[in-house]
């Protein structure tokens, strides 16, 4: 009951947060002087196309870009009526491409649950990854399995992600005969969801989620050994110790269950890092997320296209702080009495 | 001739390298038998005592010596026997105690589930059995809801109740030998006394053994049938408790006999003259926090401290004493202008005799600063309050430097001046506070407090963090400048023993409001409230034949609503603070 009460409490302060990130993303965008068609017709002008100025004109008064930006943001999210009525975020328009001349959603499309699935795939294996080795260091501390785990860490840290994913791409492909490039084979591009399809999928993940979170994973030993270190100290430790517990159950679940909170309120972090993070990495490997789609939006002031993309990044953080917000509030009792007053 | 439950013998255990920091230590623990082991800190006492469940940090190396433990007709070294032998023994033939109930309970398990532990580990039981071992454990343990006790978390409970519940996950095995490690340091006076009776009840109930590691001798005299005094890693003396305590042959014991502070045998005190010089007062001082829960929440007011009125005489020493949660730490955040109390409290502050008052309650900023050079704090953990980055000279001039006073080499001189004040050498000037001993830093944060030329010094608990023998000095420290320098002392402490030899006046308090006040002679003569009462029988006297009384303490340590019908209030409905006879004043209804 009191959970659910605090779930929904939670649940309204991120609808908050989400429409403030909206203005804030909105007028970031239009920091830089001029807009996608403003730019294109000054180019048309330059070079004596007359004919093109007019449907960019056209397009401009179509998309209210020639009103004031308070006005502009209003149309976009769908709190005033534009030129088409009532047809804005909120009502599921995500509105205009002009450089793919398409709608947003046509041009994001498959990408959007892709990207999800590429970044999940990611964080899963951080967390599968960073769990057992971050115990382990921890448990052997200033042993070789330690500095061993350690030097693997500080390996994947320091290797820029990019070359990595050129270096797996080859020797993969040439030990294991694993597919380069993209996620999934070109044939099923396009095709309805099939058992087959989701085959080639899971083939081509592999490579990119070893890319993407290989540092993260890195990052996130390194955290989870020194807090199971600080914990490993404290006295309900001796206490379990003195209880006769032996010291796999106790490591387990005494300093383990300490150091989990910020393992898990990491999960909110790591979702945006890896977004933005696996741009490059999504670019060189020729990954069909939204990363490229931002990169190009961005570099030609595509607005729609890219103030979405970033709504999009910034609801998938928001909605993992709320699972991470939650899940604490279900492991940590102190956290659930704190919520509650007591 | 029986044969001892535990025999330790010609234990030597040192760290990595370096010399041995426990040597030769042998003594013997008798079936049923209490055995304290008495030191002070660096004593090598815990150490002793964790060795025997070989629960040492990593880097100890045991370098000698037998631990023979024979229980059920069975014998075996617990130096020497195997991991998972020793699993076995631990939690179920023999348990522990530590010192922290606060940290030695984990926060995120319920504590039906840790003390149910315990039996999962060593009997075969089922869960509904299991069950209900522990809840009658609870029970013998003295928690009147076993049922929500099982359910709690520990941080829903004070330190007494959670050293409770660490005894009964000691018990619930029911253990040859429970050994506890200064189980009863961290806990108010009143509560140690309940939880040093809970443990002698339970040894009496199940004939186990007991090892009690302390530095308190009023505890062995209350505890012990052996006692061993350890110092330096090494045995000083050892043998039955009214011998060791009625006659110390060995001149250390005799010094830590001396240094124990206790409460006074008192003859009718003399009538104090009540002088009018005041330097500092607390006029209906009252605190209220609000505590915003998180979420949609209505905050909750509590009050710290309720309508205080205390005043200071010039030259004097007023003593606040309570337990944790008292109130009177807040009291001497307001008196040094910390805090502000709520509306229509006020705090006066004069500087000198002839001085105009400053409202400390309502001080502009210019005000603020002049006041701070005129009253001072010292801190109580000496540890923790000096900057380990900065050298000694530095902290010392610091102050001086921050209110521009003095030259540079005029600020030197003072700062060495001040270390003699405090019995240091002017050649330590150069060094690191991590080269100074507990005793030596409590010396120089009182130098530091002194380098400004205070006339008024709060003093919060400065002697709790510090050994026996260090506290003495201490004491003896402070009561020497106050007399030198012609200070004045507002004493924050829990401890009444400390506060009977240095105060002029005491007050004592609870939830927030003066109980009873009076020189310190008048309240140990005829101390007139039940929670005086309490405290004062709570106070471990060194002595076997003066045993705690602890239906004395039951009948004042409880809630201000248990207490007998003329004192009894709830909340903050309380009865006016009464002036019985001049000078002494308790808060009942007439």
């Amino acid at each position: 009951m009191m959970f659910l009460r605090y779930a929904i409490y939670r649940f309204i302060t991120m609808l908050i947060t989400l429409w403030v990130v909206s203005i804030l993303i909105f007028v970031i965008i239009n920091l830089p002087p001029g807009d996608y068609l403003s730019n294109q017709i000054a180019e048309l002008r330059a070079t004596g196309q007359a004919e093109g100025v007019a449907k960019a004109e056209f397009l401009r008064t179509e998309y209210a870009l020639d009103r004031p930006i308070w006005e502009q943001y209003l149309i976009w999210v769908g709190m005033a009526p534009g030129p088409q009525g009532w047809y804005g975020l909120i009502q599921g328009n995500f509105g205009w491409s002009f450089e793919f001349d398409r709608p947003v959603s046509e041009v994001v499309g498959d990408a959007l649950w892709l990207t999800v699935l590429v970044n999940l795939a990611a964080v899963l294996f951080v967390y599968m990854v960073a769990l057992p080795l971050g115990v382990i260091a921890a448990a052997k501390s200033e042993t070789w399995v330690d500095y061993t785990a350690a030097f693997v860490g500080y390996l994947g840290l320091a290797t820029p992600n990019f070359l990595l994913a050129l270096m797996l791409f080859y020797y993969g492909n040439k030990y294991f005969d694993l597919p380069i490039g993209g996620l999934m084979a070109p044939e099923f591009e396009g095709q309805p969801m099939s058992w087959e399809k989701v085959k080639s999928i899971l083939v081509h993940l592999i490579v990119p989620t070893f890319v993407i979170g290989t540092s993260g994973a890195a990052a996130m030993m390194q955290r989870l050994r020194a807090n199971m270190l600080d914990e490993l100290s404290k006295p309900y430790v001796e206490t379990a110790k003195a209880k006769g517990l032996g010291p796999a159950k106790l490591l387990a679940k005494y300093p383990l269950r300490m150091a989990f909170n910020p393992f898990v309120a990491d999960i909110g972090n790591l979702l945006p890092a890896m977004v933005s993070g696996s741009v490059l990495v999504s670019v060189v490997l020729g990954l069909q997320t939204i990363g490229p789609s931002l990169l190009t939006a961005l570099k030609s002031q595509d607005q729609f296209l890219a103030g979405f993309v970033l709504m999009f990044v910034a609801l998938l953080t928001l909605i993992g702080t709320m699972i991470s917000d939650l899940l604490l509030v279900l492991l940590d009792p102190r956290i659930r009495y704190g919520a509650r007053g007591g | 001739m029986v044969t001892p439950l535990l025999d330790v013998r010609d234990l030597s255990i040192g760290f990595g390298s370096a010399p041995a920091i426990v040597r030769d230590v042998s003594f013997q623990v008798m079936p049923g038998e209490t055995v304290a082991l008495v030191g002070e800190s660096g004593s090598g006492k815990t150490i002793t005592c964790r060795s025997v469940l070989r629960i040492l940090p990593p880097t100890a190396r045991i370098d000698s010596g037998a631990i023979t433990f024979t229980a059920g007709g069975q014998s075996c070294n617990l130096l020497t026997e195997t991991r998972r032998m020793m699993r076995q023994i631990r939690g179920n033939r023999i348990s522990m105690i530590f010192q922290e109930p606060m940290r030695s309970l984990s926060p995120l398990h319920r504590l039906g589930d840790q003390v149910a532990e315990v039996l999962r580990l060593h009997r075969d039981m089922s869960k509904a059995k299991a069950k209900a071992r522990v809840l009658e454990t609870f029970v013998r343990v003295g928690f009147p809801e076993p049922a929500r006790v099982w359910k709690s978390y520990p941080f829903e409970m004070s330190g007494g109740m959670r050293q409770r519940a660490m005894i009964a996950m000691a018990m619930v095995a029911k253990p040859e030998l429970l050994i506890a490690d200064e189980p009863t340091t961290a806990l108010d006076v009143t509560t140690q006394a309940q939880v040093l009776g809970l443990i002698k009840d339970l040894q009496k109930e199940t004939g186990m053994a007991v090892i009690l590691v302390t530095h308190d001798l009023g505890v062995v005299a209350n505890m012990a049938e052996q006692v061993v005094v350890m110092n330096k890693g090494r045995v000083m003396e050892r043998g039955p408790a009214p011998v060791v305590l009625g006659a110390p042959a060995h001149g250390y014991t005799r010094k830590l006999f001396a240094a124990a502070p206790a409460i006074p045998e008192v003859a009718a005190p003399a009538r104090a003259q009540p002088g009018n010089d005041i330097i500092l007062e607390l006029r209906d001082v009252s605190k209220t926090y609000t505590m915003r829960a998180g979420g949609w929440s209505r905050p909750v007011g509590i009050t710290a401290c309720h309508e205080v009125n205390l005043s200071l005489e010039r030259g004097k020493t007023l003593a606040v004493v309570g337990e944790s949660g008292s109130g009177k730490t807040t009291c001497a955040r307001i008196a040094l202008g910390a805090e502000l109390p709520d509306a229509g409290g006020q705090v006066l502050f004069r500087p000198s005799s002839n001085a105009d008052v400053v409202k400390i309650h309502d001080m502009n900023s210019e005000e603020r600063v002049c006041f701070q050079r005129q009253a001072q704090m010292v801190f109580q953990d000496p540890y923790s309050s000096l900057s380990p980055r900065m050298r000694i000279g530095q902290t010392l001039t610091e102050p001086m430097e921050i209110h521009g006073l003095g030259s540079k080499s005029e600020r030197r001189e003072k700062a060495a001046e001040m270390l003699r004040w405090v019995g240091l050498d002017p050649s330590m000037l150069t060094r690191y506070p991590h080269a100074f001993s507990g005793g030596q830093r409590q010396r120089l944060s009182i130098a530091r407090a002194l380098t400004l030329d205070p006339v008024l010094l709060v003093c919060d608990e400065p002697t709790s963090a510090l050994d026996v023998s260090v506290q003495d000095q201490i004491l003896c420290l402070l009561e020497n400048i106050r007399d030198r320098m012609g200070l004045s002392y507002l004493f924050i402490s829990h401890d009444l023993a400390v506060v009977a030899r240095i105060a002029d006046e005491v007050a004592v308090m609870r939830q927030g409001v003066i109980v009873e006040q009076a020189p310190p002679d008048t309240l140990f003569y005829n101390p007139r409230h039940p929670y005086t009462r309490a405290l004062i029988a709570a106070q471990p006297e060194p002595d076997v034949n003066r045993p705690i009384d602890l239906k004395l303490v039951a009948k004042g340590a409880g809630a201000p609503g248990s207490w007998p019908e003329p004192f009894r209030f709830e909340g903050i409905a309380v009865p006016a603070l009464t002036e019985l006879e001049p000078g002494h004043k308790v808060r009942c209804h007439v």
